[in-house]
Order: C-alpha cells, then structure tokens, then sequence
C-alpha cells in the first residue's frame, strides 16, 4: 500500500486538485466513449416542431434551430475534442521530439538552424495561421490537426532541445560514453527517458489548448465540416440565437470549459510531482 | 547592449522574411491557379494576366518570393478586389482597432495580474492566497472565445451594462472605451491568470534576495518594501510574457472581433476568407506577425535593458 502511494498515481490521488481534474477527465472519456448509448436523441436528428426548445425531462439541454437533442450533440462532440486532441498532441509532439533531440545532439549549426525554425513558427498567431490556410484548403479534421501541429511543434522541440543539451554532458553520460556506450544506448536508454518528464508535462498543458483551437475553428466555420456536432458548432449556433434561446450558448460552452480545466489541473498536478524544484517556488 | 539590440533586431526580421515567404511558397505552389489564389474569384482575366506578368508567375519559386518582397517594400501589398482599393487601405484602417483590443487587454491583465500577484505574495499561504492560485488556473483555462461569448451574454445581453456591436462613435474617446471595455477584459482575462503567478512567484523570490533584507533592516516600512522595491523587479517577468503573449491575444482579438461585431484584422481576415479574398489575408497576415514580432522584441528589450541577466540567455 504504501508503495502505491509513493507512485505517481498515489500521490495525484492525494492532491484534490488533481484527484478533481481526474475526476472530470475520465467523466468525459466515458461520455465520449459511450456517447451512442448515453445520448437520449440521435444527435443528427431533426425535429422541426421542437425548434429552440426550452431545458426539459425530455431535452436536458434543450433544443437548437433545426430542433436537434444539444446534450446528444455535445456528447458527439466530446469524442472530436479528445480525437483531434489526442492525435494532434501526438504528433507534434513526436516532430518536436525528434527535431529536439538533433537539435541538442547535432553540430551547432544544425542547432541554430533549428531554433531559428522554432521560432519562425512561433511568429504565426495561431487563430490568424488558421483562418490563412483555411482559405487554402478543404474544411475538415485533418485541417485542423495539420494546423495544431504546424503551430505546435515547435513548443515540443524547445524543452526536448534545451533537456538534450542539459543531459548531454552530464556526468553519467559522459561517463557511459567513456565505458564506451554506443550512441543508440545513450539516447534511447539515457537520454529519452530523462526527456519525457517534461514532454509529457507540455502534452498535457498542450491538450487544453488544442481543444480550443478546434473549438476555435469550428465556431469560425473553418473546422468541422457543416452539420459535425462540434463543440465549436454548438457554439457558433448559440452565438446566432444569444437573444432567445442562450440555453445552447450556455450549454455548448459548459464541456468546453471543463474539459480545459481538467485538462490544467492535471498538467500543473503532473508539473508539480514530476518536477519537484517547480514546487518550491510556488 | 548596442550590440545585442542589433542581434535581436536582425532576428526579428530573419523571423518575419521566413514566416511570410514560407506563406507565401505554401500559396504559390499548391496546385491550381496560383493568379486565383493570390487576386481572389474576383479578378478580371486582364488583371490576372498582368499579375502573371508583373509577379512573374513563370519563374522559379525564389525569384517569385523575391518579386513578392519587392512589391511590399516599394509598399505595393495588392489589390482588395471586394473593396475596390489597395490592400494597404484595408489593412491600415482595421490595424488600430484591434490594437486597440490587445492593448486594452494587456491594461486588464497589467493591472489585475499584478494587483493579485502582489497580494498573493503578500499574504503567503492564507487561504485569500490559495483561492487566488486555483483562480488563476482557472482564468488560464477557460478558453477566451468562451469568455467572449459568455460576457456578451451576461453583462450585455442580460444586464445591458454594456454595448453589444461596434466600436463606437468615431472621435468619441468615451464612447470608444466603453465598446472596449468588456472585449478586451475577455481576451486580457487568461493573462490576468498567468500575470499573478509569475509576479507571485518572482516576488516570493526577490523578497528572499538581500537587498530587500536589508531594507528591512534599516526598517523601511513593511508595505514599502514589499510594493515599492519588491514589486519593481517582480514585474520584469511578467512584461516579457504579456510581449509574448501578444501572439495568441491576436488570435483571441479574432473571436473578440466577431462577437462584439467590433471592426479590426480580425474580422478583417475572418471575412475575406469567407470572400476568398486572398491579396488581404495574405497582406493582414503580413501585418499581424509583424506587430507581433515588433512587440516581443521591444518587450524583449525593455527586460535586457533593466535586467542585464537577461542578455546573456537565450
């Protein structure tokens, strides 16, 4: 037991900030997951005679313009958020990962090239870079994710680079490489696993923040495609009607707003347990 | 400092090249007519023909770029052929508008993220200071367009406290403010968050450092220690971060924008991709990376001139 609670779990379990991201995190898993069962109306599912229905027994969350069950479309759009989320953190963060890593291994020209490239990167305003290729490409997921790893990657790649560069001449590797430890060993054996601490930390402080941009772009009509239930779409509907039937705005905005603060609480909780000099200064 | 000034003026400047002509290669290249792209739906075949021939559209892709950086700084940024004058005049005349928004939103989180900050450092570990932090989290996570949406809804939908469209009357100073007032809180709201922890933070710090022990010693007051001396250095951080977090106040101005109906390059690019019109997307882009490039780096200046630490990172 107590070496449960040493674990990493035990000790996120201890912290009730954490304990209540967790909580709210693996509420929204399931509702994603089980949306099909879950949901009480067919999320696509037009009903003209109930347009804008109030909050009911029948419709929790009432009713938007085309008369379609919200809390069913929100449990719809729930699966998206953590879709585009969870690929799109995955990649760039791989990109970052690799680009990182040849950052703070290669010769230092290499390095300034690609802090250079980071930065660039950098200069793009998120929604704005959005908006650009937007007009350039077909409307869609894989748009949106494309868009999410060109302006994130680069995030990945500077904390990999500046831990490489840190962990590269510390004494155990130095001495691994004066036992003649091969390059593959040093780096997937030593370097890696001191890295993914803090990439792990940035993931989860990322996902939050790839949820909005998907939201984001669906609300702008450069998303999901027309008739996706995203959150972003729910929204953008809610903000058409604000004057008679806010129940969608309020309601369409309420998953978005937990899922972020899920997502914060458990990467500042991760923060705190993973980099413990970070605590110190709280 | 002469010399570093100079280092990071050039960088700005690399960044900016790269990330247009970057745009810029994307657009020319995808497949298509690039004269479709680059004029609109809009333009005339005669137009299109002169571009062809003035952008030399024949050209390998670094000559075009080359061609595209001449137009700009002879100030040539296109045509807006929904409007029917240059891009320039679009762009120009939306530019001080969302300005305006960013910088009423670095006034809100200035002044709140530092008040409790400062507070929260005053008063250590009291619970005032605990809600503080989860509050901060809290206005760190809460995504802006949602802010936007639901201030609208509340404060001018419902209460009627504030306007709900425009930017108000023109040469009304008082009128300008008040339809800025609740947009910018919306976009300055999630710095407020991140403003309050780092000046918290470096406070707790600079109140451990030894020239702050000693004005205590030679018993200065309490209060101005901690607001004049330690507060001084503990803001430094923070401008540094708000320099940064320009970039991503520019994407919330676009939600803000359209929300409150507000004119700017926001809504300025928002409406000319719905219009596919590609002269002032690229031109508006052009503009926004550039003051946000401008205002980092002056952030960036500001801290190594008062901070000469600061020089020597990177």
């Amino acid at each position: 037991m107590s070496a449960f609670r040493h674990s990493l779990l035990g000790r996120l379990l201890a912290d009730p900030m954490a304990l209540f991201a967790m909580v709210i995190i693996a509420a929204l898993v399931i509702m994603a997951l089980l949306a099909d069962v879950i949901a009480p109306h067919d999320p696509g599912a037009m009903n003209l005679a109930d347009r804008f229905a109030p909050p009911s027994a029948t419709y929790w969350m009432g009713t938007d313009n085309l008369g379609r069950d919200t809390f069913s479309r929100l449990l719809q759009g729930g699966r998206i958020a953590l879709y585009v989320a969870l690929t799109a953190v995955t990649i760039s963060g791989l990109i970052g990962l690799v680009l990182g890593m040849l950052a703070g291994f290669g010769p230092r020209w290499l390095d300034n090239a690609l802090l250079f490239f980071f930065d660039a990167l950098r200069a793009y305003p998120t929604i704005i870079l959005a908006l650009a290729l937007a007009a350039l490409m077909p409307r869609g997921l894989s748009t949106v994710i494309i868009v999410v790893v060109i302006t994130s990657f680069a995030e990945y790649g500077r904390v990999v680079r500046t831990q490489t560069l840190s962990l590269k001449n510390s004494e155990f590797i130095l001495a691994e490489r004066a036992m003649g430890a091969s390059f593959g060993r040093i780096v997937f054996h030593h370097i890696l696993p001191n890295v993914l601490g803090p990439f792990f930390i940035l993931a989860a402080m990322n996902l939050p923040v790839v949820i909005t941009i998907e939201a984001g772009m669906s609300f702008l009509g450069i998303g999901v495609p027309p008739g996706t239930p995203s959150w972003g779409a729910t929204l953008k509907d809610g903000f058409d009607y604000i004057r008679n039937t806010p129940w969608i705005l309020l309601s369409g905005g309420l998953p978005l707003i937990l899922a972020t603060l899920g997502f914060t609480f458990l990467g500042e909780a991760l923060r705190d347990q993973l980099d413990p000099r970070l605590r110190k200064t709280r | 400092m002469l010399r570093y000034t100079f280092q990071r003026i050039v960088l700005a400047l690399a960044i900016v090249f790269f990330a247009i002509s970057a745009l810029y290669t994307v657009m020319i290249t995808l497949p298509g007519d690039p004269t479709t792209v680059l004029l609109g739906p809009r333009a005339t075949p005669e137009i299109r023909a002169d571009f062809r021939e003035r952008a030399g559209l024949d050209n390998p892709v670094h000559v075009q770029i080359a061609h595209f950086w001449g137009r700009i700084l002879t100030g040539d940024m296109g045509t807006d052929f929904n409007r029917n004058r240059p891009v320039a005049d679009s762009v120009f005349s939306a530019l001080p508008h969302t300005v305006a928004l960013v910088f009423g939103a670095i006034f809100w989180s200035a002044t709140l993220g530092i008040l409790l900050g400062a507070f929260s450092a005053d008063n250590r570990g009291s619970w005032l200071d605990r809600l503080t932090g989860i509050l901060s989290v809290g206005f760190i996570a809460a995504p802006s367009f949602v802010v936007a949406l639901y201030s609208l809804l509340i404060f001018s939908v419902w209460l009627r406290w504030f306007p709900t469209i425009g930017a108000g009357e023109p040469g009304d100073i008082m009128s300008r403010l008040y339809h800025l007032a609740l947009p910018s809180f919306a976009i300055g709201l999630a710095w407020v968050g991140y403003v309050a922890r780092i000046v918290r933070a470096s406070m707790l710090e600079a109140l451990g450092e030894n020239y702050i022990r000693t004005a205590r010693a030679f018993g200065l007051p309490r209060r101005t220690v901690i607001y004049n001396y330690a507060l001084r250095v503990a803001i430094l951080p923070a401008v540094q971060v708000l320099g940064v977090g320009i970039g991503g106040m520019l994407s919330s101005a676009v939600f803000a924008e359209i929300v409150f109906s507000r004119p700017g390059l926001g809504s300025l690019i928002y409406d000319s991709v719905s219009g596919r019109n590609y002269p002032v997307v690229m031109g508006s882009m052009l503009v926004a990376i550039g003051f946000f490039v401008t205002c980092a780096l002056i952030a960036d200046l500001i801290n190594a001139a008062l901070d000469p630490r600061h020089r020597s990172q990177r």
